[in-house]
């Protein structure tokens, strides 16, 4: 097995060419193998991997503690939804609606950074939370005096996205197939996401990504290297926002229909735990926790039917036990491997030759000093 | 005037409840500078072992006076609710003392979620009603309402929070714990077991926090698994307003919460011609809790920081 | 113009005066002492001249203009940097990555330029890598570039310290206790290594203790006692002050 790593190490080319043949037949591998739920799974896992990375900007890179984060995904969703559903009779493009949806979340990442992000860390994420749940709250209430969300009702029949004339609301007959929409979907998340991808992972090895570094290392010393804290703080989170956003909007426009159900603390919390259980701050970690921590609820549902083929029924409904699962795993992970299953490999490539150190890299990697 | 003085006491009743499970808070943060998330669901835990135990005394013996059989639930939920901090200190965040901050508060949001879940699975997903066994006698001062139970929750509270401002100035105890949360490595240095201090004050803050997990239950007639969460930000909340790591701070701290809660509650309707209702109640504690760190971190009673980072 | 103007500068704690009514200028091209026992309110003061801290009163003037109501970034701008007495590296990154971000408030790439890569920013970015390891020469770190800063040897850290702050650019460039905890031949060869920083063009100012280094180094000295300051002048001068020996031996009762 190592062999074959190793020789694919070496032809990064074929690595991408394997990896790029891979994603676009996936879909058609598992509607056919799985099913179009699973297929359906895999268009969450898209979505989810999108919040993953503009969270891990957030707390990876900056090393900002968000607990909130989901109000962003929350914004853009019900954006989406005033500006392209019959609530208010607007049905705006697709292409505008999604940008401008993005453009308010990340004001709104601005408007609760600028007076939070000088707080300490722990301080900061007690305020995200309750910055995101303010926002559920309002979400949830705002149907009187005027009705703007509709309340715990959520907001339905929100327009499906319509590329070039080409609507996603309906299957495609191709080829004797037929496409359920799911397929476009799966094709479109994937685009943005490789965007995505592309954008944080450039800003990794960057100036921006650099002084990112050092606020998260030490601040007081960073500043007194040049860096304007505050405004680079700003950005980091302002930036997770308008991922968080854009996440927000294709999924209003995938499932047509939100509701405040969907944006709880949990979901902060849970993209938080693909960041952390994944490896924080390194791209490859955090696409797998969100993919990991996607797929293995689902996955957990054939419990379910283990028990009631075992042992006639379902004696522990695996819904119940999915969170419970989180919270040992969070307690685990940070007792036993704190940097996350895939830490940086940035810092295992400068010490290749030395052992023991790996201790030493888990236990400093998120190191910040007050 | 009638509403403004029912809602200050209302107001008084819930906030000596919000400052019992501040004090747990207060005093972790002010040791290990750690937020113990999973305080609220101590809180809950000890609301559930209470109403277990009130039910199982019904059950077996039905004719016993109501309020020795509340009186039973707490005596038992204290212990429990003390064992269950003290294992959780252990396992979970001593490991960690020296880990940079993000660690522990993330393992602390783990734990938080492993309690409530296993509350749920335990306890089921529905409300766990509070019998109907406590007196239920009013009084009217000055045209408010004030139930004997609202008189005996303020009373007990302040029993507890003197009990323990006695343990932190007058006991060896409480000496200890003033210096570990000053400087932990001197009170070291000077022959304190740092260890033993950290698990006294998870295990006070809990046993406190199962008697107001009792008295948020008996208050409002029922318990749920989820009712830690809520409760355990606003006591937060109330545990910043007052000044963290200050226990004088916790305690006024709550009491200001429960009343800012309360008056804001009641007149909100007022406030924004109609815009928005009392279902807003809970974002009260929210936005003190913002509005106090982005305007005044020390809190009211903590001391003001002069640099500038 | 005096390149630095210290005016009347007080810091006040709560109730602990740490510095009072402390003046001092620095002209460009010395290198110039601040000494003074523990606690004499040194680090402080760097701490205001450097934005860290906000006087309770006073002025501090970079080339005439008023820095201390400014940010540490802006002030490092004006041509200002510093090290620190407790050495404050960014542990996990390596040397040159260090100084690499010493080179920040001189760059300019922004989002746009780092997702796009254009040529300007690419030029920019092997700039900063040329710079930095041309200043870990400089210090002589050469070939330690990649070598992690936490495990770098203590002389190396201190090293590093200085090429992360010659990366801003400074016209003046303050180093607390830069020796602390050195062997007399790395003393040495650090009093060197200050030399040639200001035959380079950049003025010092420097924290110490060793009398022998300050005394051999410094062409001006001042010096603090309980946040006030009790002499300055020419290195030789202040040696032989009576208050100066009193301050530092306990006066006579």
């Amino acid at each position: 097995m190592n062999l074959v790593l190793e020789s694919l190490h070496r032809r990064p080319r074929l690595v991408a060419i394997l990896l790029a043949v891979l994603l676009a037949a996936l879909p058609f591998l598992m509607g056919f193998g799985l099913g179009n739920a699973w297929l359906r799974v895999l268009d969450f896992v898209l979505l989810y991997v999108l919040l993953a990375i503009g969270l891990n900007i957030v707390v990876g890179y900056a090393g900002l503690l968000d607990l909130g984060y989901i109000a962003f995904y929350a914004l853009g969703a019900y954006l989406y939804a005033w500006l392209a559903s019959p609530h208010f009779g607007l049905h705006l493009p697709f292409w505008a609606v999604l940008p401008i949806g993005a453009a308010f979340a990340g004001l709104f990442g601005v408007l609760l950074g600028a007076p939070t992000l000088r707080l300490r860390g722990d301080y900061l994420a007690i305020v995200t939370l309750g910055f995101g749940e303010i926002i559920r709250i309002f979400m949830n209430n705002l149907n009187a005096p005027f009705n703007l969300t509709n309340g715990p009702q959520g907001m339905n029949l929100i327009d499906p996205v319509s590329v070039a004339g080409f609507s996603f609301g309906r299957p495609l007959h191709v080829f004797g197939l037929t496409l359920p929409p799911t397929y476009f979907h799966y094709y479109l998340f994937l685009a943005f996401t490789l965007l995505a991808i592309f954008v944080a992972w450039r800003l990794q090895d960057s100036r921006i990504g650099r002084a990112w570094g050092a606020i998260r290392e030490d601040e007081v010393a960073a500043a007194a290297m040049g860096i304007n804290t505050r405004n680079l703080k700003l950005l980091a989170f302002a930036m997770g926002a308008t991922f968080g956003g854009l996440a927000g909007g294709l999924f209003a426009a995938f499932q047509g229909f939100i509701s405040p159900e969907s944006f709880t603390l949990w979901e902060s919390i849970l993209v938080l735990c693909m960041i952390v259980l994944g490896g924080m701050g390194n791209i490859p970690g955090v696409v797998l926790g969100a993919v990991l921590l996607t797929m293995i609820p689902e996955a957990l549902r054939y419990l379910g039917d283990l028990q009631r083929a075992t042992l006639g029924q379902v004696v522990v409904d695996p819904a119940d036990l999915r969170m419970l699962l989180f919270g040992v795993a969070l307690v685990a992970m940070m007792l036993f491997r704190p940097a996350g299953l895939l830490p940086s490999r940035q810092r295992r490539r400068e010490f290749a030759a030395e052992e023991g150190l790996a201790e030493q890299v888990q236990a400093n990697l998120y190191d910040t000093r007050n | 005037m009638d509403i403004f003085l029912q809602q200050l006491v209302n107001g008084l009743v819930l906030g000596s409840i919000y400052a019992l499970v501040a004090l747990g808070y207060t005093m972790v943060y002010g040791i290990l500078e750690l937020i113990n998330f999973a305080h609220g669901e101590v809180t809950m835990i000890g609301a559930m072992v209470a109403l277990t135990v009130i039910g199982a005394l019904l059950g077996a013996a039905p004719d016993l006076p109501g309020v020795l059989v509340v009186l039973a639930g707490i005596l038992v939920a204290i212990p429990a609710c003390m064992a269950l901090a003290f294992t959780i200190e252990k396992i979970a965040y001593r490991p960690l003392r020296k880990a940079p901050r993000l660690a522990p508060l993330i393992t602390a949001i783990g734990v938080s979620i492993i309690l409530q879940n296993l509350a749920m699975l335990i306890w089921g997903r529905q409300y766990v009603s509070f019998p109907a066994i406590l007196p239920t006698r009013k009084y009217e001062f000055l045209g408010a309402n004030i139930s004997l139970l609202q008189i005996a929750i303020v009373v007990l509270a302040l029993a507890v929070m003197a009990g323990l401002w006695l343990l932190v100035e007058k006991t060896r105890l409480g000496r200890a714990m003033r210096a570990t949360a000053q400087s932990r490595e001197v009170a070291e240095l000077m022959g304190v077991n740092v260890d033993r201090v950290i698990s006294a004050t998870f295990i006070i803050g809990a046993a406190i926090a199962a008697i107001a997990g009792v008295m948020v239950s008996a208050y409002y007639g029922l318990a749920h698994y989820y009712m830690g969460f809520m409760l355990g930000l606003k006591a937060f909340s109330a545990a910043v307003l007052g000044g963290i790591g200050n226990i004088a701070g916790a305690m006024l701290g709550g009491l200001l919460l429960g009343v800012i809660e309360a008056l804001g509650a009641g007149y909100i309707g007022d406030l924004t011609g109609g815009f928005l209702g009392s279902h807003y109640q809970d974002v009260f504690a929210f936005f003190v809790l913002i509005g106090v760190l982005v305007f005044r971190p020390s809190g009211l009673l903590g001391e003001r920081v002069a640099t500038r980072a | 113009m005096a390149l630095l103007s210290v005016d009347n500068v007080s810091k006040r704690f709560g109730g602990i005066n740490a510095l009072e009514a402390v003046s001092l200028t620095v002209e460009a091209g010395e290198i110039y002492g601040l000494i003074g026992p523990n606690g004499a309110g040194k680090t402080t003061l760097f701490n205001c001249m450097t934005g860290l801290y906000t006087v309770t009163s006073g002025a501090v003037r970079l080339e005439g203009a008023e820095v201390q109501a400014l940010k540490p970034h802006q002030i490092v701008k004006r041509g200002f940097a510093r090290t620190f007495q407790n050495i404050r590296l960014f542990a996990n990154m390596t040397a040159l990555e260090n100084v690499m971000v010493g080179r920040h408030a001189r760059t300019r790439a922004n989002v746009l330029g780092a997702v796009l890569r254009c040529r300007k920013t690419r030029a920019e970015e092997t700039g900063i890598r040329d710079r930095a390891h041309e200043l870990l020469r400089y210090v002589g770190l050469a070939g330690k570039g990649r070598t992690l800063a936490s495990h770098l040897a203590y002389g190396d850290q201190r090293r590093l310290e200085i090429a992360r702050a010659l990366a801003t650019e400074p016209k003046l460039l303050a180093l607390d206790e830069p020796v602390a905890g050195m062997n007399p031949n790395e003393r040495q060869q650090m009093g060197e290594l200050f030399r040639k920083l200001r035959e380079g063009g950049v003025t010092l100012l420097l924290i110490e203790h060793d009398v022998k280094l300050v005394m051999g180094l410094c062409d001006r000295v001042a010096v603090l006692d309980y946040g006030r300051k009790i002499a300055e002048g020419p290195a030789e001068a202040v040696r032989n002050d009576p208050a100066v020996i009193a301050a530092y031996l306990g006066g006579e009762a």
